[in-house]
Protein backbone atom coordinates (compact mmCIF):
# COMPACT_ATOMS: atom_id res chain seq x y z
CA UNK A 1 0.00 0.00 0.00
CA UNK A 2 2.46 2.66 1.56
CA UNK A 3 4.97 1.64 -1.81
CA UNK A 4 2.58 2.55 -3.82
CA UNK A 5 1.55 5.85 -2.96
CA UNK A 6 4.99 6.68 -2.79
CA UNK A 7 5.34 5.59 -6.22
CA UNK A 8 2.10 7.40 -7.76
CA UNK A 9 3.80 10.30 -5.79
CA UNK A 10 7.36 10.05 -7.68
CA UNK A 11 5.41 9.64 -11.01
CA UNK A 12 4.03 12.56 -10.07
CA UNK A 13 6.80 14.66 -9.46
CA UNK A 14 8.57 13.73 -12.53
CA UNK A 15 6.05 14.22 -14.40
CA UNK A 16 5.40 17.53 -12.73
CA UNK A 17 8.77 19.04 -13.03
CA UNK A 18 9.74 17.29 -16.13
CA UNK A 19 8.40 19.98 -18.46
CA UNK A 20 9.81 23.11 -16.14
CA UNK A 21 13.03 21.72 -16.04
CA UNK A 22 13.39 21.08 -19.74
CA UNK A 23 11.82 24.47 -20.20
CA UNK A 24 15.25 25.67 -18.21
CA UNK A 25 17.10 23.78 -20.14
CA UNK A 26 16.14 25.73 -23.23
CA UNK A 27 15.32 28.71 -21.87
CA UNK A 28 18.64 29.06 -19.91
CA UNK A 29 21.47 26.17 -20.62
CA UNK A 30 20.90 25.93 -24.05
CA UNK A 31 21.26 29.63 -24.85
CA UNK A 32 24.00 29.91 -21.69
CA UNK A 33 26.10 27.22 -23.61
CA UNK A 34 25.78 28.40 -27.36
CA UNK A 35 26.84 31.87 -26.38
CA UNK A 36 29.53 31.29 -24.08
CA UNK A 37 30.88 28.79 -26.50
CA UNK A 38 30.83 30.83 -29.29
CA UNK A 39 32.50 33.89 -28.08
CA UNK A 40 34.88 31.27 -26.30
CA UNK A 41 35.48 30.25 -29.61
CA UNK A 42 36.89 33.85 -30.91
CA UNK A 43 38.56 34.31 -27.66
CA UNK A 44 40.09 30.87 -28.10
CA UNK A 45 40.97 31.58 -32.15
CA UNK A 46 42.84 34.85 -30.90
CA UNK A 47 44.69 33.44 -27.91
CA UNK A 48 45.77 30.57 -30.43
CA UNK A 49 46.94 32.94 -32.95
CA UNK A 50 48.72 35.04 -30.55
CA UNK A 51 50.92 32.41 -29.09
CA UNK A 52 51.58 31.59 -32.45
CA UNK A 53 52.39 34.98 -34.02
CA UNK A 54 56.35 34.75 -32.67
CA UNK A 55 55.74 38.37 -31.20
CA UNK A 56 56.80 37.90 -27.97
CA UNK A 57 54.81 40.11 -25.51
CA UNK A 58 51.20 38.58 -27.41
CA UNK A 59 52.66 35.48 -26.65
CA UNK A 60 53.42 36.18 -23.23
CA UNK A 61 49.58 37.85 -22.55
CA UNK A 62 48.43 34.17 -24.14
CA UNK A 63 50.32 31.97 -22.11
CA UNK A 64 49.14 34.06 -18.81
CA UNK A 65 45.82 34.13 -20.02
CA UNK A 66 45.64 30.10 -20.25
CA UNK A 67 47.79 29.38 -17.58
CA UNK A 68 45.87 30.90 -14.77
CA UNK A 69 42.46 30.19 -16.28
CA UNK A 70 43.36 26.22 -16.52
CA UNK A 71 44.98 26.56 -13.10
CA UNK A 72 41.80 27.03 -11.02
CA UNK A 73 38.52 25.98 -10.87
CA UNK A 74 35.69 26.99 -12.69
CA UNK A 75 33.56 27.27 -9.65
CA UNK A 76 36.06 29.03 -8.48
CA UNK A 77 36.62 31.74 -11.53
CA UNK A 78 32.00 31.72 -11.22
CA UNK A 79 32.49 33.31 -7.59
CA UNK A 80 34.89 35.83 -7.59
CA UNK A 81 32.98 37.17 -11.09
CA UNK A 82 29.90 37.29 -9.80
CA UNK A 83 30.21 37.37 -5.42
CA UNK A 84 33.90 38.71 -5.51
CA UNK A 85 33.79 42.00 -7.73
CA UNK A 86 30.88 43.81 -6.59
CA UNK A 87 33.38 44.52 -3.27
CA UNK A 88 35.27 46.24 -5.98
CA UNK A 89 32.35 48.40 -7.45
CA UNK A 90 31.49 45.48 -10.70
CA UNK A 91 28.45 44.41 -9.89
CA UNK A 92 27.61 41.77 -13.26
CA UNK A 93 24.16 40.18 -12.64
CA UNK A 94 23.76 35.98 -12.92
CA UNK A 95 23.69 35.39 -16.31
CA UNK A 96 26.08 37.94 -17.83
CA UNK A 97 28.38 36.91 -14.97
CA UNK A 98 28.09 32.97 -16.45
CA UNK A 99 28.57 34.12 -19.84
CA UNK A 100 31.78 35.83 -19.05
CA UNK A 101 33.26 33.00 -16.69
CA UNK A 102 32.13 30.48 -18.98
CA UNK A 103 33.30 32.45 -22.23
CA UNK A 104 36.89 33.01 -20.53
CA UNK A 105 36.96 29.58 -19.43
CA UNK A 106 36.20 27.60 -22.68
CA UNK A 107 38.10 30.31 -24.23
CA UNK A 108 41.59 28.88 -22.30
CA UNK A 109 41.07 25.87 -23.22
CA UNK A 110 39.75 25.64 -26.69
CA UNK A 111 43.06 27.95 -27.69
CA UNK A 112 45.02 24.63 -27.49
CA UNK A 113 42.75 22.91 -29.22
CA UNK A 114 43.23 25.65 -32.14
CA UNK A 115 46.74 26.31 -31.59
CA UNK A 116 47.26 22.15 -32.03
CA UNK A 117 45.37 21.93 -35.06
CA UNK A 118 47.25 24.93 -36.62
CA UNK A 119 50.72 23.57 -35.96
CA UNK A 120 49.58 19.99 -37.19
CA UNK A 121 49.27 21.47 -41.19
CA UNK A 122 52.06 20.16 -42.36
CA UNK A 123 54.35 23.35 -43.46
CA UNK A 124 54.82 22.86 -47.12
CA UNK A 125 50.88 24.37 -46.82
CA UNK A 126 52.17 27.70 -45.56
CA UNK A 127 54.68 27.43 -48.53
CA UNK A 128 52.63 26.87 -51.24
CA UNK A 129 50.41 29.66 -50.00
CA UNK A 130 53.24 32.04 -50.39
CA UNK A 131 54.38 30.81 -53.47
CA UNK A 132 51.21 31.53 -55.39
CA UNK A 133 51.56 35.37 -53.44
CA UNK A 134 49.79 35.37 -50.42
CA UNK A 135 50.74 37.19 -47.67
CA UNK A 136 50.50 35.21 -43.92
CA UNK A 137 46.92 36.67 -43.26
CA UNK A 138 45.74 35.28 -46.53
CA UNK A 139 47.57 32.27 -46.08
CA UNK A 140 46.47 31.55 -42.85
CA UNK A 141 42.77 32.15 -43.50
CA UNK A 142 42.21 30.46 -46.79
CA UNK A 143 44.59 28.00 -46.72
CA UNK A 144 46.08 26.50 -42.94
CA UNK A 145 42.42 27.68 -41.13
CA UNK A 146 39.94 25.36 -43.47
CA UNK A 147 42.03 22.68 -42.80
CA UNK A 148 42.64 23.22 -38.81
CA UNK A 149 38.96 23.57 -38.57
CA UNK A 150 38.44 20.27 -39.71
CA UNK A 151 41.11 18.55 -37.44
CA UNK A 152 39.73 20.25 -34.24
CA UNK A 153 36.18 19.83 -34.70
CA UNK A 154 36.67 16.06 -32.62
CA UNK A 155 38.58 17.77 -29.68
CA UNK A 156 36.15 21.08 -30.21
CA UNK A 157 32.88 18.83 -30.09
CA UNK A 158 34.38 17.40 -26.30
CA UNK A 159 34.76 20.79 -25.11
CA UNK A 160 31.58 21.78 -26.15
CA UNK A 161 30.02 18.98 -24.70
CA UNK A 162 31.67 19.54 -21.31
CA UNK A 163 30.64 22.76 -21.41
CA UNK A 164 27.18 21.92 -21.89
CA UNK A 165 27.54 19.95 -18.43
CA UNK A 166 29.79 22.88 -16.76
CA UNK A 167 26.62 25.46 -16.72
CA UNK A 168 25.37 23.66 -14.28
CA UNK A 169 28.02 25.06 -12.30
CA UNK A 170 25.76 28.52 -12.93
CA UNK A 171 22.93 27.25 -10.04
CA UNK A 172 25.67 28.33 -7.55
CA UNK A 173 25.35 32.01 -8.68
CA UNK A 174 22.09 31.68 -9.51
CA UNK A 175 21.25 31.81 -12.58
CA UNK A 176 17.75 29.53 -12.96
CA UNK A 177 19.07 26.78 -15.55
CA UNK A 178 17.87 23.61 -15.56
CA UNK A 179 19.92 22.66 -12.67
CA UNK A 180 19.12 25.17 -10.33
CA UNK A 181 15.37 24.33 -11.25
CA UNK A 182 15.87 20.82 -10.09
CA UNK A 183 16.98 21.87 -6.66
CA UNK A 184 14.31 24.08 -6.10
CA UNK A 185 11.85 21.66 -6.94
CA UNK A 186 13.77 19.27 -4.55
CA UNK A 187 13.38 22.08 -1.95
CA UNK A 188 9.77 21.25 -2.14
CA UNK A 189 9.10 17.85 -2.76
CA UNK A 190 12.08 16.20 -0.83
CA UNK A 191 13.23 14.10 -3.65
CA UNK A 192 16.47 14.14 -4.43
CA UNK A 193 17.17 11.15 -6.18
CA UNK A 194 14.44 11.26 -8.37
CA UNK A 195 15.03 15.06 -9.56
CA UNK A 196 18.71 14.87 -9.85
CA UNK A 197 18.30 11.66 -11.81
CA UNK A 198 16.07 13.54 -13.95
CA UNK A 199 18.14 16.68 -14.34
CA UNK A 200 21.09 14.14 -15.25
CA UNK A 201 18.92 12.22 -17.94
CA UNK A 202 18.21 15.61 -19.44
CA UNK A 203 21.59 16.64 -19.66
CA UNK A 204 22.10 13.78 -21.40
CA UNK A 205 19.51 14.37 -23.63
CA UNK A 206 21.14 17.67 -24.99
CA UNK A 207 24.74 15.30 -24.88
CA UNK A 208 23.03 12.80 -27.35
CA UNK A 209 21.59 15.50 -29.60
CA UNK A 210 25.14 17.34 -29.86
CA UNK A 211 27.28 14.52 -30.36
CA UNK A 212 24.52 13.40 -33.21
CA UNK A 213 25.63 17.00 -34.55
CA UNK A 214 29.41 16.01 -34.50
CA UNK A 215 29.13 13.40 -36.48
CA UNK A 216 26.76 15.39 -39.38
CA UNK A 217 29.69 18.08 -39.01
CA UNK A 218 33.04 15.49 -39.30
CA UNK A 219 31.50 14.08 -42.36
CA UNK A 220 30.93 17.36 -44.05
CA UNK A 221 34.65 18.60 -43.11
CA UNK A 222 35.81 15.16 -44.44
CA UNK A 223 34.47 15.13 -47.77
CA UNK A 224 38.01 15.69 -49.58
CA UNK A 225 39.72 12.85 -47.05
CA UNK A 226 40.15 9.65 -49.38
CA UNK A 227 37.82 7.26 -48.41
CA UNK B 1 66.49 37.92 -66.08
CA UNK B 2 68.08 35.91 -62.84
CA UNK B 3 71.53 37.66 -61.67
CA UNK B 4 72.67 36.12 -58.55
CA UNK B 5 75.71 37.69 -56.93
CA UNK B 6 77.62 36.57 -53.83
CA UNK B 7 74.96 34.70 -52.11
CA UNK B 8 75.28 33.03 -48.83
CA UNK B 9 72.96 31.34 -46.28
CA UNK B 10 73.63 30.72 -43.05
CA UNK B 11 71.50 28.00 -40.42
CA UNK B 12 72.68 28.50 -37.14
CA UNK B 13 76.23 27.86 -37.36
CA UNK B 14 76.43 26.21 -40.77
CA UNK B 15 76.90 27.81 -43.64
CA UNK B 16 75.19 26.32 -46.90
CA UNK B 17 75.92 28.86 -49.57
CA UNK B 18 79.05 30.29 -49.60
CA UNK B 19 78.56 32.66 -52.01
CA UNK B 20 77.02 31.98 -55.38
CA UNK B 21 76.92 33.96 -58.50
CA UNK B 22 74.59 32.75 -61.13
CA UNK B 23 73.10 34.02 -63.95
CA UNK B 24 70.02 33.03 -65.82
CA UNK B 25 68.55 34.22 -69.31
CA UNK B 26 65.22 35.03 -70.17
CA UNK B 27 63.63 31.62 -71.85
CA UNK B 28 66.11 29.58 -70.30
CA UNK B 29 65.58 26.24 -68.71
CA UNK B 30 68.50 26.17 -65.53
CA UNK B 31 69.26 22.40 -64.19
CA UNK B 32 70.57 22.36 -60.61
CA UNK B 33 72.14 19.36 -59.80
CA UNK B 34 74.75 18.14 -57.15
CA UNK B 35 75.03 15.36 -54.19
CA UNK B 36 72.52 15.83 -51.45
CA UNK B 37 73.49 18.68 -49.07
CA UNK B 38 75.47 20.36 -51.21
CA UNK B 39 72.79 23.39 -50.73
CA UNK B 40 70.66 23.51 -53.99
CA UNK B 41 67.51 23.56 -52.58
CA UNK B 42 68.12 25.97 -50.48
CA UNK B 43 69.27 28.40 -53.43
CA UNK B 44 66.56 27.37 -55.82
CA UNK B 45 64.38 28.31 -52.29
CA UNK B 46 66.36 31.61 -51.80
CA UNK B 47 65.23 32.70 -55.21
CA UNK B 48 61.68 33.00 -54.35
CA UNK B 49 62.40 33.80 -50.70
CA UNK B 50 61.22 31.08 -48.73
CA UNK B 51 64.86 31.10 -47.18
CA UNK B 52 65.67 34.17 -46.34
CA UNK B 53 69.40 34.49 -47.87
CA UNK B 54 71.82 35.70 -45.31
CA UNK B 55 74.27 37.91 -47.56
CA UNK B 56 74.26 39.05 -51.35
CA UNK B 57 71.65 40.64 -54.00
CA UNK B 58 69.35 39.08 -56.23
CA UNK B 59 67.95 40.30 -59.01
CA UNK B 60 64.96 38.79 -60.52
CA UNK B 61 62.77 40.97 -63.06
CA UNK B 62 61.84 44.06 -62.17
CA UNK B 63 63.14 43.68 -58.59
CA UNK B 64 66.66 43.74 -56.71
CA UNK B 65 67.04 42.47 -53.78
CA UNK B 66 70.15 43.61 -51.16
CA UNK B 67 70.58 41.54 -48.16
CA UNK B 68 72.35 42.21 -45.07
CA UNK B 69 72.84 40.72 -41.85
CA UNK B 70 69.78 41.84 -39.23
CA UNK B 71 68.57 44.17 -42.36
CA UNK B 72 65.00 42.35 -42.76
CA UNK B 73 63.63 42.96 -45.97
CA UNK B 74 59.73 44.57 -45.41
CA UNK B 75 57.42 42.23 -45.98
CA UNK B 76 55.73 43.95 -48.56
CA UNK B 77 58.82 43.62 -51.06
CA UNK B 78 58.94 39.81 -50.20
CA UNK B 79 55.52 39.53 -51.22
CA UNK B 80 55.50 41.44 -54.62
CA UNK B 81 58.93 40.14 -55.43
CA UNK B 82 58.40 36.37 -54.42
CA UNK B 83 55.02 37.19 -57.22
CA UNK B 84 57.40 36.89 -59.65
CA UNK B 85 58.22 33.63 -58.95
CA UNK B 86 56.38 30.42 -59.15
CA UNK B 87 57.15 27.24 -57.81
CA UNK B 88 56.39 23.34 -57.67
CA UNK B 89 57.65 21.49 -54.77
CA UNK B 90 58.89 17.68 -54.41
CA UNK B 91 55.93 16.96 -52.19
CA UNK B 92 53.16 19.02 -54.58
CA UNK B 93 51.73 20.59 -51.37
CA UNK B 94 48.43 20.83 -53.38
CA UNK B 95 45.51 22.32 -51.15
CA UNK B 96 43.87 18.91 -49.90
CA UNK B 97 40.39 20.87 -49.24
CA UNK B 98 40.31 22.05 -52.98
CA UNK B 99 39.83 20.37 -55.76
CA UNK B 100 42.69 20.32 -58.89
CA UNK B 101 40.05 23.46 -60.25
CA UNK B 102 40.35 25.59 -57.06
CA UNK B 103 43.89 25.00 -56.70
CA UNK B 104 44.51 26.98 -59.11
CA UNK B 105 41.98 29.16 -59.39
CA UNK B 106 43.05 30.33 -55.70
CA UNK B 107 46.23 32.48 -56.18
CA UNK B 108 43.99 34.19 -59.39
CA UNK B 109 40.76 34.67 -57.27
CA UNK B 110 42.09 35.78 -53.77
CA UNK B 111 45.25 36.94 -54.02
CA UNK B 112 44.85 38.60 -58.15
CA UNK B 113 41.42 39.59 -57.32
CA UNK B 114 40.22 38.00 -60.61
CA UNK B 115 36.74 38.20 -61.90
CA UNK B 116 35.66 33.84 -60.50
CA UNK B 117 34.53 32.88 -63.99
CA UNK B 118 37.21 34.36 -66.08
CA UNK B 119 39.93 32.24 -63.90
CA UNK B 120 37.67 29.09 -63.99
CA UNK B 121 37.93 29.23 -67.39
CA UNK B 122 42.13 30.19 -66.99
CA UNK B 123 42.09 27.66 -64.98
CA UNK B 124 40.35 25.13 -66.75
CA UNK B 125 42.77 25.84 -69.97
CA UNK B 126 46.02 25.36 -67.90
CA UNK B 127 44.52 22.00 -66.92
CA UNK B 128 44.08 21.03 -70.72
CA UNK B 129 47.48 21.83 -71.16
CA UNK B 130 48.53 19.25 -68.61
CA UNK B 131 46.32 16.82 -69.35
CA UNK B 132 44.40 16.70 -66.80
CA UNK B 133 40.82 18.08 -68.09
CA UNK B 134 38.77 15.17 -66.79
CA UNK B 135 40.14 15.47 -63.45
CA UNK B 136 38.97 19.55 -62.86
CA UNK B 137 36.65 18.31 -59.75
CA UNK B 138 38.97 15.73 -58.03
CA UNK B 139 40.30 16.43 -54.91
CA UNK B 140 44.41 15.67 -54.43
CA UNK B 141 43.81 12.43 -52.45
CA UNK B 142 41.55 11.07 -55.31
CA UNK B 143 44.82 12.00 -57.79
CA UNK B 144 48.00 10.08 -58.57
CA UNK B 145 51.41 11.49 -57.52
CA UNK B 146 51.88 12.11 -61.41
CA UNK B 147 48.42 14.12 -61.38
CA UNK B 148 48.93 15.85 -57.94
CA UNK B 149 52.61 16.97 -59.42
CA UNK B 150 50.78 18.19 -62.86
CA UNK B 151 47.93 20.21 -61.02
CA UNK B 152 50.97 21.80 -59.08
CA UNK B 153 52.73 22.69 -62.16
CA UNK B 154 49.34 23.98 -63.19
CA UNK B 155 48.94 26.09 -59.90
CA UNK B 156 51.87 27.85 -60.45
CA UNK B 157 51.81 28.40 -64.08
CA UNK B 158 48.71 30.34 -63.14
CA UNK B 159 50.32 33.31 -61.60
CA UNK B 160 51.83 33.66 -64.74
CA UNK B 161 55.26 34.16 -63.39
CA UNK B 162 58.45 34.87 -64.90
CA UNK B 163 60.06 32.21 -63.91
CA UNK B 164 59.42 28.85 -62.56
CA UNK B 165 61.11 27.39 -60.01
CA UNK B 166 60.87 23.13 -59.09
CA UNK B 167 62.51 21.43 -56.21
CA UNK B 168 63.03 18.29 -57.22
CA UNK B 169 59.66 17.75 -58.48
CA UNK B 170 60.33 14.09 -59.61
CA UNK B 171 61.67 12.77 -56.46
CA UNK B 172 58.69 11.78 -54.93
CA UNK B 173 56.66 10.07 -57.65
CA UNK B 174 56.56 6.56 -58.43
CA UNK B 175 59.29 5.76 -61.45
CA UNK B 176 56.11 4.58 -64.01
CA UNK B 177 54.90 8.65 -62.87
CA UNK B 178 57.83 10.44 -63.60
CA UNK B 179 57.30 10.62 -67.87
CA UNK B 180 54.27 12.28 -67.32
CA UNK B 181 55.49 15.37 -65.21
CA UNK B 182 58.86 15.29 -67.52
CA UNK B 183 56.96 15.56 -70.45
CA UNK B 184 54.51 18.53 -69.11
CA UNK B 185 58.26 20.26 -68.15
CA UNK B 186 59.67 19.90 -71.28
CA UNK B 187 57.10 21.33 -73.45
CA UNK B 188 57.36 24.20 -70.84
CA UNK B 189 60.64 24.64 -71.78
CA UNK B 190 59.94 24.20 -75.34
CA UNK B 191 57.61 27.20 -75.23
CA UNK B 192 60.15 29.39 -73.59
CA UNK B 193 58.92 29.50 -69.72
CA UNK B 194 62.05 30.16 -68.01
CA UNK B 195 62.96 27.54 -65.42
CA UNK B 196 65.01 26.54 -62.22
CA UNK B 197 64.72 23.17 -61.99
CA UNK B 198 66.84 20.95 -59.35
CA UNK B 199 66.24 17.63 -60.27
CA UNK B 200 68.11 14.21 -60.22
CA UNK B 201 66.68 13.05 -63.26
CA UNK B 202 70.13 13.25 -65.60
CA UNK B 203 67.99 12.65 -68.73
CA UNK B 204 65.79 15.60 -68.33
CA UNK B 205 69.16 18.10 -67.78
CA UNK B 206 70.28 16.17 -70.97
CA UNK B 207 67.94 16.94 -72.78
CA UNK B 208 66.14 19.88 -72.17
CA UNK B 209 68.41 22.17 -70.30
CA UNK B 210 69.81 24.95 -71.74
CA UNK B 211 72.49 25.31 -68.53
CA UNK B 212 73.33 23.14 -66.73
CA UNK B 213 74.75 24.08 -62.74
CA UNK B 214 76.55 21.78 -60.40
CA UNK B 215 76.35 22.43 -56.91
CA UNK B 216 78.80 21.06 -54.09
CA UNK B 217 79.14 22.12 -50.35
CA UNK B 218 77.71 25.45 -51.21
CA UNK B 219 79.47 26.43 -54.41
CA UNK B 220 79.21 26.13 -58.02
CA UNK B 221 81.46 23.77 -58.86
CA UNK B 222 80.86 24.12 -62.56
CA UNK B 223 78.00 25.38 -64.74
CA UNK B 224 77.93 25.03 -69.01
CA UNK B 225 76.28 23.04 -71.28
CA UNK B 226 74.25 19.82 -70.83
CA UNK B 227 77.28 18.61 -73.11
CA UNK B 228 79.87 20.24 -71.85
CA UNK B 229 78.88 18.71 -67.84
CA UNK B 230 77.94 15.44 -68.78
CA UNK B 231 80.46 14.40 -71.70
CA UNK B 232 83.54 16.80 -71.25
CA UNK B 233 83.47 17.34 -67.83
CA UNK B 234 87.17 18.51 -66.61
CA UNK B 235 86.23 18.99 -62.91
CA UNK B 236 87.08 15.41 -60.68
CA UNK B 237 84.29 16.01 -58.31
CA UNK B 238 81.72 16.59 -61.17
CA UNK B 239 82.76 13.43 -62.49
CA UNK B 240 82.48 11.66 -59.28
CA UNK B 241 79.11 12.79 -58.79
CA UNK B 242 78.11 11.52 -62.79
CA UNK B 243 79.80 8.34 -61.87
CA UNK B 244 78.16 7.54 -58.64
CA UNK B 245 74.22 8.18 -60.57
CA UNK B 246 75.31 5.80 -62.91
CA UNK B 247 76.69 2.97 -60.87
Amino acid sequence: MFANERMDRIIDIVVNSFLPMLKAGIAFTVPLTLTSFFLGLILALLTALARISGIKPLDAVARFYVWVIRGTPLLVQLFIIFYGLPSVGITIGPLPSAIIGFTISVGAYNSEIIRAAILSIPKGQWEAGYSIGMSYRQALKRIILPQATRVSVPPLANSFIGLVKDTSLAATITVTEMFRVAQQITATTYEPLVLYCLAGFIYLIFSTVLSNAQGQMEKRLDRYVAG
Amino acid sequence: MIEIKNLHKQFGQTEVLKGIDLKIEEGNTVCIIGPSGSGKTTLLRCLNLLETPTKGTIKLGKFSLDFQDKKPVSKDKVIKFRQQTGMVFQGYNLFPHMTALENIMEGLVYVRKQDKELSRTKALQLLKKVGLSERANHYPSQLSGGQQQRVGIARAMAMEPEVLLFDEPTSALDPELVGEVLKVMKELAKEGMTMVVVTHEMNFAREAADKVVFIDKGVIVEEGTPQQIFEHTGHERTLQFLNKLCS
